[in-house]
């Protein structure tokens, strides 16, 4: 019996696996489905990395390596090219590699799958279905990893980080990268990548764009057509582009990937696509925690290692101490908030702040973020210059403020 | 010299090969593409139809029936997945339930067994998230989904080991006979034989008439479909038909044997083989699908297709010997329900061949196949066959579990995949949600291993569906 099993070997689950170590949990299993620790990070090998967690910019690798390292000196066991096949909520986990199909046990289970691209299927992008559309990840996993670049006249779908990064990535390679299209009237990346990937190589981005037809010659792609959409998304008849290339690149959104967490009846949020969590990123079955992008889609890699921390305290303190909390209330998100994470939290807690993390579906200018009680009173507010839906945003809930709550506490945001 | 050469190694030409091959006498299969069950076989709903449909009488009624009787003992014997739920076709109102009652006539004429007319609250026991619309059905308890291509690859892949030269990527160009002897001239060679039975799909009618007066004319109706994502899948449990009326057959929203949802398809007359999909017609089906079901998420589609279906001017399968050319025998016009058909009507082919001369059946001939698919196998079968081939402990394909020993299987099958989707259509690896997102990579580089090719030579699917185009700089490190 394992005191704690990690499912997944990407920045979430390293930085939980060693900080439970470094909380005392002694025997702790990570399990990796890839042949090398590290995962989405291994073919992210721009830099960026480790601002905030390292004061440094590393690059996804060198990200990685600071765990790895950290992890090879102690006696956390790590099981790669290994893939979990099933789980329950009593905390089983059936594994499979090439020594067989097992049935391993902990005490507690943290979640780390990270997310995988949403497809061409997702926006059902109609036209031919030959070569030369893939996801921008893929296409960077064959260019990083493999050595091998998918084409030569590209445009990109979707203004997602990873799409951004692939436009220059394949820029340098000596691809020329005609346009980036995105469907919204703003970015989905990062401001600091809109500005490094595509302003900075001239590549033009067309905000309310779309893909209305990819044509194929010879079974692989010879050319788009891209039209205007108005604000309800329709789009706009005779406004169409045509662009010859030979790829599309689509960078349209991540899911986080919780089949699994199906599997042991975890409760999901439909708006998230990920578990429903209390404050110490518990789900909704005891035991079991979670973190990163399997929970919500970060912006920053340092952003789930933090994130993971918080899990792995957690789950050390499910395994080694009483539990303080004997309720607990709903956090409510008010449009344009799509969501809060968490959902849930309980009370009371030893803790002196609650982290409220979100995203808005709109550009706001400076507008203040508040929170209210179940009575409608405000208890705390913060100014921002601006909230975009590209950054995820985050507040710090004093817990004395809320310990008294019965019910819920709702977060909405006020323009200016 | 061949005794008989098949043209079109599509689902019916797959079939004729399976059953001819039990006899004593030489066939060649030639094929167009690099891969069997790679035209209108690979892209429709995979429904085995009961047989209510066609007029009493037809062709469609006869092969159709004796198809569906055929096909669940036939997919046992080559280890395909079949699934036998049953279909409902949905009446909304008066005029419907008089439609229905007509079906049923029709199909008892037809010698269907196992018909109901069910009443709206039977119907909805059956599914029971049908949309509020619906006020009845006719239920028919022996229609059943397949898999589709792996059902014709491995009719394929018996008739090779029973002898037959599958001969890939031949496309037909000219056909010239001389002494009663056919000569066949495709892109890669000259094929000769004494008999010729035209399975081209879309381009029967052009192949008959590379030698023959104009008998029938093809014409391509296109129909489009949403595949969606398993979460999904679960909201269906048979096969669901609207009632045709005025505004056209409906759409289908069916499960597949796999688990999705797959919904569809429109029909739409083409000009060629032209497999884009449209937002008119993707629009068209989302809201028509309404009527069978209204709590469809098509934000969990995970891909969009377009199937080309081979209707004749026959409105009815042509099943003949040229009228122009002997020794020339035509399965052509096989629009749905070509797909349930297709096996009795291979299974017919010995009868023609038989009123020219006498071919007996072989001593040793194989009927069966049996394939790996490790995700179905117990907890103890997993374990034993990973000890046995550790590459079964390892998966390729996260979103449908394939492993890599179920990959490397398909290269010493019979038929050996020759591009991504190949190893698709034989593993399900790239089929699930991630669409190859993740697995992709993988697979492509086994198949690179395992063909001996260079990166830029690695197919998707079709000739010039290559997914690589240069290398990376290379540099200083």
């Amino acid at each position: 019996m394992y005191d704690l099993i990690v499912v997944g070997a990407g920045p979430a689950g390293l930085s939980a696996a060693l900080t439970a170590y470094e909380n005392g949990l002694k025997k702790i299993l990570v399990v990796e489905r890839d042949k090398e620790m590290g995962g989405i990070l291994n073919q992210c090998i721009h830099n960026g990395f480790g601002l905030h967690l390292f004061k440094k910019e590393l690059t996804g690798p060198e990200f990685a390596g600071r765990f790895i390292e950290k992890i090879k000196e102690t006696d956390i066991e790590i099981m790669l090219d290994t893939m979990v096949l099933d789980m329950d909520k009593n905390k089983n986990v059936y594994i499979l590699n090439t020594n067989g199909y097992k049935k391993l046990s902990a005490k507690a289970i943290i979640l780390a799958m990270g997310c995988r691209e949403r497809t061409r299927g997702a926006i059902a992008t109609p036209g031919d279905r030959g070569a030369g559309v893939y996801t921008a990840g893929a296409a960077q996993r064959y260019m990083n990893m493999n050595g091998y670049s998918v084409g030569n006249k590209v445009v990109i779908l979707g203004s997602g980080d990873i799409g951004l990064i692939m436009a220059r990535r394949m820029t340098l390679e000596g691809a020329k990268v005609l346009a980036c299209i995105e469907i919204n009237p703003y970015s989905a990346g990062l401001r600091r990548n809109i500005k490094q990937c595509l302003e900075d190589f001239d590549i033009p981005l067309y905000l309310s764009h779309t893909i209305t037809d990819i044509k194929c010659t010879n079974n692989r792609v010879s050319k788009v057509i891209i039209s205007k959409v108005d604000e309800a998304y329709n789009i706009i008849e005779g406004s169409e582009i045509e662009i010859k290339c030979d790829t599309v690149l689509l960078s349209i959104g991540l899911i986080p990937e919780n089949e699994l967490s199906k599997e042991a009846d975890i409760t999901i949020d439909e708006r998230t696509k990920g578990p429903v969590v209390y404050e110490n990123m518990e789900t909704s079955v005891e035991g079991i925690f979670c973190c990163g992008n399997v929970v919500q889609v970060h912006d920053l890699a340092d952003n789930v290692a933090m994130e993971a921390k918080k899990a792995a305290k957690a789950a050390c303190k499910y395994i080694l101490e009483e539990k303080t909390f004997v309720r607990e209330i709903k956090v409510e998100a008010n449009k344009p908030i799509t969501y809060t994470i968490p959902q849930k939290i309980h009370l009371p807690i030893e803790e002196k702040v609650v982290d409220i993390s979100f995203r808005t579906n709109k550009v706001l200018d400076k507008c203040v973020i508040k929170v209210t009680n179940s009575n409608g009173e405000v208890v705390c507010k913060y100014p921002r210059e601006y909230v975009i839906p590209a950054e995820l945003e985050k507040i710090n809930v004093p817990v004395s403020l809320i310990k008294d709550e019965q019910n819920s506490i709702t977060i909405y945001i006020e323009e200016d | 010299m061949y005794d008989v050469i098949i043209i079109g190694a599509g689902v019916v030409g797959c079939s004729t090969a399976y059953w001819l091959s039990q006899y004593e006498m030489s066939i060649a299969l030639l094929e167009t593409h690099n891969d069997v069950a790679n035209g209108t076989t690979k892209a429709n709903s995979g429904c085995m139809h009961a047989g209510y449909d066609p007029q009493p009488g037809s062709l469609m009624a006869k092969y159709n029936v004796e198809g569906s009787l055929m096909a669940k003992e036939l997919c046992e014997k080559l280890d395909v997945p079949y699934s036998n739920d049953g279909s409902l076709v949905l009446a909304y109102n008066q005029q419907d339930r008089q439609t229905l009652q007509e079906l049923y006539k029709r199909g008892i004429e037809n010698g269907v067994k196992e018909l109901y007319i069910l009443d709206e609250k039977e119907t909805r026991k059956l599914e029971p998230l049908l949309s509020e619309k619906v006020v009845g059905s006719l239920y028919a308890k022996t229609s059943a989904i397949i898999d589709p291509w792996q059902y014709t690859i491995a009719l394929a892949e018996v008739a090779v080991e029973n002898g037959v030269d599958l001969k890939l990527s031949n496309e037909v160009k000219a056909i010239t006979k001389e002494n009663d002897i056919f000569t066949i001239t495709t892109s890669k060679g000259q094929y000769r034989c004494k008999y010729i039975i035209n399975a081209a799909g879309v381009y029967s009618d052009v192949v008959h008439e590379m030698i023959g007066e104009k008998e029938f004319t093809i014409i391509p109706v296109r129909g489009q479909y949403f595949l969606l994502d398993k979460n999904e899948g679960e909201k269906v449990h048979l096969t669901l038909f609207q009632c045709p009326s005025k505004y056209g057959k409906g759409v289908a929203v069916c499960p597949t044997v796999h688990g999705n949802m797959i919904v569809g398809p429109d029909a739409e007359t083409v000009q060629f083989e032209d497999l884009a999909t449209t937002t008119e017609a993707l629009n068209y089906i989302k809201e028509r699908s309404a009527l069978t079901m209204d709590c469809i998420n098509f934000r969990d589609n995970i891909r969009n297709f377009a199937g080309v279906r081979a209707r004749s001017d026959r409105q009815d399968f042509i099943i003949e010997e040229s009228k122009s050319v002997k020794n020339f025998y035509n399965l052509a016009g096989m629009a749905s329900p070509g797909l349930t058909a297709a096996c009795a009507i291979g299974y017919h082919v010995i009868d023609w061949l038989n009123t020219k001369e006498r071919f007996v059946k072989k001593e040793n001939y194989k009927e069966t196949r049996k394939k790996v698919r490790f995700k179905d196998l117990s907890f103890e079968e997993k374990n034993e066959m990973i000890a046995k081939n550790p590459a079964y402990g390892r998966i390729i394909c996260r979103c449908e579990q394939v492993t890599e020993g179920e990959i490397l299987d398909c290269f010493n099958s019979p038929i050996p995949p020759q591009s991504i989707d190949g190893i698709k259509r034989r593993t399900n690896a790239g089929m699930g949600r991630c669409q190859s997102g993740f697995c992709g990579e993988k697979v492509a580089m086994i198949l690179k291993e395992k063909l001996n090719i260079e990166f830029n030579e690695i197919l998707l699917d079709k000739e010039g569906s290559n997914i690589l185009m240069s290398k990376a700089k290379e540099g200083d490190y």
